[in-house]
């Protein structure tokens, strides 16, 4: 089924599915959560092997790969927990700071 | 009308038996005095084919209440049993299991906590979960103690409710005393329980939802609290309708109060759990010499009766509540708050005076029980109450 949340926030105790189910697979994609995130990561598409461990060991999913190369970062999702700059053998995945590529802040 | 068997035997023994007969799909539990012989004999069923039941064993009580909170979300009838320090070991899951509205069943062998060390009944275990969001059944005997067990898993699983619940029984007064128990044959007992469906089980994957889900700020946890209350007051009606089809189903009558000698009652006690029995059989000898005493017991703690307590103690002149449990730094014991509040708008005003007694097993005299009428009988002759809280037994200095 696909549960329609529009207005949740308006919504009163009688709206809700008892217990905090959600009665719905996979919406969680729904949710954006890359605002927790303080570094985002950034790739070196020159020094990447396309060895795929940073997809491997995404905790968030947040690797976009197409046939079997990275291509993006899901910045809805990723939380800048920067453990796919950590696994990367070649160093192609660096950690910057969430905001400071913007001329205010520089 | 089902068929009996008048056995002789214990409390325990009689809710092991009204599992069974329930027919869960998963049990998970730890055994502790004085609730061992209940998973003792229900693991025994398994041993013999009796039931078709998952049997969890587990190493801890916070491990028992996870592994039924798992169960149940996906899917299953399930219940367990525990007591004291092991009900204080589950007492994150049991908000955890009310929150998620999932209804597990779970026997309760009231005992005290520690310190000091002690393994004999009171109140104090039971009463750390009162504001778990769990419904909650005392039983007074062992027949009680069956009888609730069926009747909270219609309740807990009514489409209305759907809350966890608790069949609490005194440790080893109700749970190890032979006593006499009508038991009902299977079918009666089945037919009765129904198949549990359940809305949002795991293991319909046709279907899936997801359980556990996060509500925080901003989020509505709030609401979700509500709902508990609303459902939490639903079970009023239902608890009802279910008790009377278990009254015609069983030949006994239930309750959320049961009274005695309280038509004319100028003297009344209330109580919850075994020492009904004692109360009452001093106020039958009380009524023998002319006095009108009268019992009121409280069988269903959770939703608290209180529309009903109050109607029970309009005309009398003055009431004792016994406590077997401590609040300490309140104004006295849980159900001598729970009374006192019931009757803040009652048409009469009457004089209620607290007691603590039978802490840690300690004897529950009918000496005692006399005591607390003669307090009752000197209030209602105008006479000065012993003080709003009496440690009923204790020894104090002269």
């Amino acid at each position: 089924m696909t549960w329609d949340m529009s207005g949740m926030s308006e919504w009163t105790y009688k709206q809700f599915p008892p217990g905090a189910v959600i009665p719905d697979a996979g919406n969680s994609d729904e949710y954006i959560t890359g605002g927790w995130r303080s570094e985002r990561p950034w790739r070196d598409d020159k020094k990447c092997t396309q060895c795929l461990l940073c997809w491997i060991v995404c905790p968030d999913s947040s690797i976009h790969v197409a046939d079997e190369k990275v291509t993006t970062f899901d910045l809805d999702h990723c939380k800048g927990c920067g453990i796919c700059a950590q696994i990367c053998p070649v160093g192609a995945i660096e950690m910057v700071p969430e905001g400071c590529d913007l001329p205010e802040v520089k | 009308m089902a068929e009996h068997k008048t056995l002789a035997t214990t409390g325990n023994s009689v809710v092991a038996e009204a599992m069974r007969q329930c027919k869960p799909n998963v049990m998970a539990a730890y055994p502790i005095t004085p609730q061992t012989t209940i998973v003792e004999e229900f693991a025994g069923f398994v041993a013999k084919g009796r039931t078709d039941c998952e049997y969890v064993t587990v190493e801890s009580e916070h491990s028992a209440m996870s592994a039924c909170i798992g169960a149940s979300a996906a899917g299953a009838r399930v219940m367990t049993a525990t007591s004291s320090q092991g009900l204080a070991l589950m007492w994150e899951e049991l908000h955890i299991a009310s929150g998620m509205r999932l209804p597990i069943i779970m026997a309760n062998a009231n005992r005290a906590l520690s310190a000091p060390i002690n393994i004999h009944c009171d109140h104090s275990d039971i009463m750390g979960a009162r504001d778990t969001g769990w419904l909650t059944y005392f039983a007074e005997t062992a027949q009680e103690a069956y009888d609730n067990t069926i009747m909270a898993v219609r309740v807990a699983e009514h489409s209305d409710v759907m809350l966890p619940a608790i069949s609490a029984l005194d440790g080893f007064i109700t749970t190890h005393s032979i006593d006499r128990v009508d038991v009902m044959d299977d079918a009666s007992v089945e037919g009765f329980v129904g198949e549990y469906e359940p809305k949002n089980a795991l293991l319909d994957t046709d279907t899936p939802v997801l359980h556990g889900s996060f509500s925080g700020l901003g989020g509505p946890f709030f609401e979700f609290k509500r709902q508990q209350r609303e459902a939490m007051d639903n079970a009023r009606a239902v608890i009802k309708q279910v008790g009377d089809e278990y009254a015609a189903l069983s030949g006994r009558t239930f309750g959320v109060i049961e009274t005695w000698g309280m038509e004319d009652a100028e003297i009344a006690i209330v109580v919850l759990g075994s020492t009904a029995g004692n109360a009452r059989h001093v106020a039958r000898g009380l009524r023998a010499n002319g006095q009108k005493a009268g019992v009121v017991k409280i069988r269903v703690w959770r939703p608290f009766p209180y529309t009903e307590l109050a109607a029970a103690l309009q005309g009398v002149k003055a009431v004792a509540v016994l406590d077997r449990a401590e609040s300490f730094g309140a104004e006295g014991g849980p159900l001598f708050l729970e009374t006192r509040g019931a009757l803040y708008d009652a048409e009469v005003r009457v004089p209620v005076v607290g007691y603590i007694y039978g802490l840690g097993g300690a004897d529950v005299r009918l000496e005692l029980m006399e005591r607390v009428y003669q307090d009752l009988s000197d209030i209602a002759a105008g006479g000065a109450a012993p003080g709003s809280l009496v440690y009923l037994g204790a020894r104090e200095e002269a």
